[in-house]
């Protein structure tokens, strides 16, 4: 196991660089620092003078790879690569690219707890409503309530989580005055903030997810040991929860975890919408504000913690399943 | 004659038609293709999807041939010299013509016939004017307005339902040819559904189309039926442009996906080694990044790219159209990932199975037995996993626009309308109809797609064992 673990971190410390190296090459060698300042500067107030100025506090005055006027070690780590791709590993993100924005590590630290806060709710949220509603439709399998449901599915992921959002804003914090439209705040005081966003998140995959898991739940009572439960004369509904939902739990496991990056890196849009200063919205503030060093930092995060839920995955498929040994 | 201007996505529109074709005779002409698709239309959710996803094809196609219109030429200027108008159109454009010229001022709310902002008048009175193209033929609104609606309303329905009534009533004739069979013999039989393919539901939503069109055309002769927007655009215009962006999307950005995904994928099934470790650390790499950032990575990229040259665009249309083409190809350069794992694991299979040893045995050259040995194997997956991108690249476009990596501001989206419509929502009195207009659109669109790829999907995939509910009804004991 902890071979294994070993192993996989090890091959995820190759991705890394492979992540690296293409982000790295894609900011800075299809684009030069210069049209990155002139793009931040904005306007007709470039001058060189100034593009200067913000290459140098930025520390993108430097040779990209290799610079020749150093000597020693100082030849490779006086150079952007070294500052700004390979200081990545060490968790030192530097200074984002526009002016009002600050150091990059303090900011993901802090944000990163906000997104939890989030992300945490919805994922379990999630996972129960989905797996309860596949469980209803399985339980009354081939009859008008099914068909029903399953049609439900096919028509809610038919619809943009954006159009979830803003009827859901709409509805209930303007119309029926339940909740804040959006904002966020410490303490107790968070539940109110953060209960929309997490129901409307449930929602929005709800059609997606339960579609899935009812075709998991009904593969698995197809099985021979579904057969013998039931000859043993069982209740259905022990059947169901006791034999049906244990063996259906590894395929969920699977599809759910592809989920997980997305807890810590925060729903993106969610965020965002919602006005909740988490890593998401940091993300994406940074896109229109075309701020490439947080973006590049965001790309980095989220690479490391795809690679982590990845190998937590796998060791929780050896927690579902006895019969997986990981070697 | 007008100039014709070929754009990007215009010229990907047009050869994917030609390739879909060119499809087209391959399944005639291979007995178990055609038996797979005849498996597929024989789904009547996914006949009924067709026909919608044709209407939003042909809407597509129209929108795809663009032009720029001859100028009347000046007075005094040579004989000779001709001169082109600089904005560019479509077809589409020119067939919808009076709605692009009816523009109000603002807002204006759905069949209304005044504006959504009042002015105050002479007499100092806060009321909303008179639009200058909506219902402006009526004299007095207040008595006349729900009959004109009521009459246009019907008129356009009846239009519609004839029109689509006259496209059924082809259909038996086509299907008599070569029977045999009378004209009636054929249309009983394809209503009753005694024919393979279940064609009562084809022609009920075509008759549905037509109605809804009917209508919506009907009210448009003389209002804006789904309203304007902030600048006094109609609102139906701009939910029929999206459409093209939606297609455009959904299917270049699959179709994008596809060399890499096809070519690595394979190559990596069948030399495994080396060339297999190479491409899945390739692929492993991509899906460890999370896909909305590399894509915002990407297209900040091309930005930059489009704003350091704008000598090569002479039109903004021009412009915004190399965004969209290329954020088709980020979208295909960043999301193959998926179908190049599935497509590896499949070859490997594959070329352990008879008659690819067989192949080899024969001395048949590696490359001949990818190309025609492995691939016409897994072009189901190609297929299948090519089908279901559609929808989800479309509910991904309105993502991507929110979050402001999507297509141009200029060029009219579902996702840009979406973007609007967060603003118009929180305003009082509400403006909801750009947003529903975009809704009923686009999960129309979604909808139809997702139905027709869940058929191609059942049809194509051996595996998929058929989960779809059964009503079993009881027989009553006699």
């Amino acid at each position: 196991m902890l071979n294994y673990v070993l192993r996989r971190s090890l091959y995820g410390v190759l991705i890394l660089v492979g992540v690296n190296l293409a982000t790295f090459f894609l900011f800075f060698t299809v684009n030069t620092p210069d049209d990155m300042a002139r793009l931040n500067i904005g306007g007709k107030r470039v001058t060189p003078e100034l593009i200067a100025k913000w290459k140098e506090e930025r520390g993108y005055d430097k040779p990209l790879y290799l610079n020749e006027a150093r000597q020693g070690s100082e030849k490779f780590t006086e150079t952007i690569f070294w500052e700004r791709s390979v200081s990545l590993f060490s968790f030192r993100f530097g200074r984002a690219d526009s002016e009002s924005a600050g150091d990059i590590g303090t900011e993901v630290a802090r944000r990163m707890w906000v997104s939890l806060q989030l992300a945490v709710p919805i994922f379990i949220l999630q996972i129960i409503a989905s797996v309860s509603f596949a469980l209803l439709l399985v339980m009354f399998r081939h009859t008008r309530l099914d068909l029903a449901g399953v049609v439900l599915c096919v028509v809610m992921l038919s619809i943009s989580a954006l159009f979830y959002i803003i009827v859901g804003q709409f509805l209930f914090a303007r119309v029926f005055r339940l909740t804040p439209a959006s904002g966020y705040a410490q303490g107790l005081d968070l539940i109110r903030f953060l209960v929309l966003p997490v129901a409307l998140s449930a929602i929005a995959r709800l059609g997606t997810e339960a579609r899935l898991y009812r075709a998991m739940f009904l593969e698995e009572i197809g099985k021979d040991y579904v057969r013998t439960a039931r000859a043993k004369g069982l209740a259905e509904t022990v059947v169901l929860y006791r034999h049906v939902l244990r063996n259906a739990l590894i395929p969920i496991v699977t599809s759910a975890g592809g989920y997980l990056p997305y807890v810590f890196l925060g729903s993106l849009v969610f965020e965002s919408f919602f006005g909740i200063p988490g890593l998401g919205a940091y993300a994406i503030e940074a896109i229109s504000r075309q701020d490439f060093a947080i973006v590049r930092t965001m790309v980095f995060v989220g690479s490391v913690l795809f690679i982590a839920s990845y190998i937590l995955i796998d060791i929780i498929y050896t927690w579902v399943d006895p019969r997986v040994r990981l070697g | 004659m007008p100039k014709l201007v070929l754009l990007w996505t215009d010229a990907a529109v047009w050869l994917l038609v030609i390739a879909m074709g060119v499809y087209a005779v391959h399944v005639r002409r291979t007995p178990n293709l055609a038996a797979n698709w005849r498996k597929v239309f024989g789904d009547a959710p996914a006949l009924a999807s067709a026909v919608v996803l044709l209407a939003c094809l042909l809407i597509t196609l129209a929108d795809s041939v663009h032009y720029r219109p001859l100028l009347p030429s000046a007075v005094g200027a040579n004989a000779g010299s001709v001169a082109y108008d600089t904005r560019t159109k479509s077809l589409l454009d020119a067939a919808l013509s009076g709605l692009i010229d009816s523009r109000e001022v603002t807002y204006s709310r759905p069949l209304s016939t005044v504006s959504y902002t009042k002015e105050s008048n002479e007499a100092g009175e806060r009321v909303a004017p008179r639009l200058l193209h909506g219902g402006t033929h009526l004299r007095d609104p207040a008595s006349q307005w729900a009959g004109d609606v009521m009459q246009r309303a019907g008129l356009g329905l009846l239009a519609g339902l004839l029109g689509a009534a006259a496209l059924a009533a082809l259909l038996p004739s086509l299907l008599a040819r070569g029977t045999g069979r009378g004209w009636g013999d054929c249309a009983r039989a394809a209503w009753r559904g005694e024919m393979a393919i279940p064609w009562r539901a084809a022609i009920i939503t075509l008759l549905a189309l037509g109605a809804f069109t009917g209508t919506i055309g009907g009210l448009a002769t003389a209002y804006h039926v789904f309203g304007t927007d902030i600048t006094g655009n109609d609102v139906l215009y701009q939910t029929l442009k999206s459409i093209r962006t939606a297609v455009v999307i959904g299917s270049l950005a699959t179709l994008a996906t596809l060399p890499l995904a096809v070519v690595l994928g394979i190559m990596a099934g069948y030399f495994r080694g080396w060339v297999d470790e190479a491409i899945q650390y390739l692929y492993t790499v991509l899906s460890s990044i999370p896909n909305i950032l590399l894509i915002a990575a990407l297209v900040l990229m091309t930005q930059v790219f489009i704003d350091k040259h704008p000598e090569m665009f002479e039109t903004s249309l021009e412009r915004s159209d190399i965004k969209l083409f290329l954020l088709c190809v980020v979208l295909g350069a960043t999301g193959w990932a998926g179908l190049c794992r599935l497509l590896r694991a499949e070859t490997l299979k594959l070329r352990e199975l008879d008659f690819v040893q067989a192949a080899q045995a024969f001395g048949v050259s590696r490359t001949r037995i990818m190309t025609r040995h492995v691939f016409p194997n897994v072009a189901h997956l190609m297929l299948i996993v090519t089908v279901l991108e559609f929808s989800s690249l479309i509910l991904y476009e309105a993502v991507l626009s929110y979050v402001g990596v999507g297509v141009d501001p200029s060029m009219n989206s579902f996702g840009g309308m979406i973007n609007l419509a967060r603003n118009e929502m929180n305003r009082d009195p509400v403006i909801w109809w750009p947003f529903a207009a975009a809704f009923v659109f686009m999960v129309t669109l979604v909808l139809a797609a997702n139905l027709f790829a869940d058929g191609v999907r059942d049809a194509f995939d051996p595996r998929s064992r058929v989960f779809r509910p059964r009503v079993i009804l009881k027989k009553k004991p006699a």
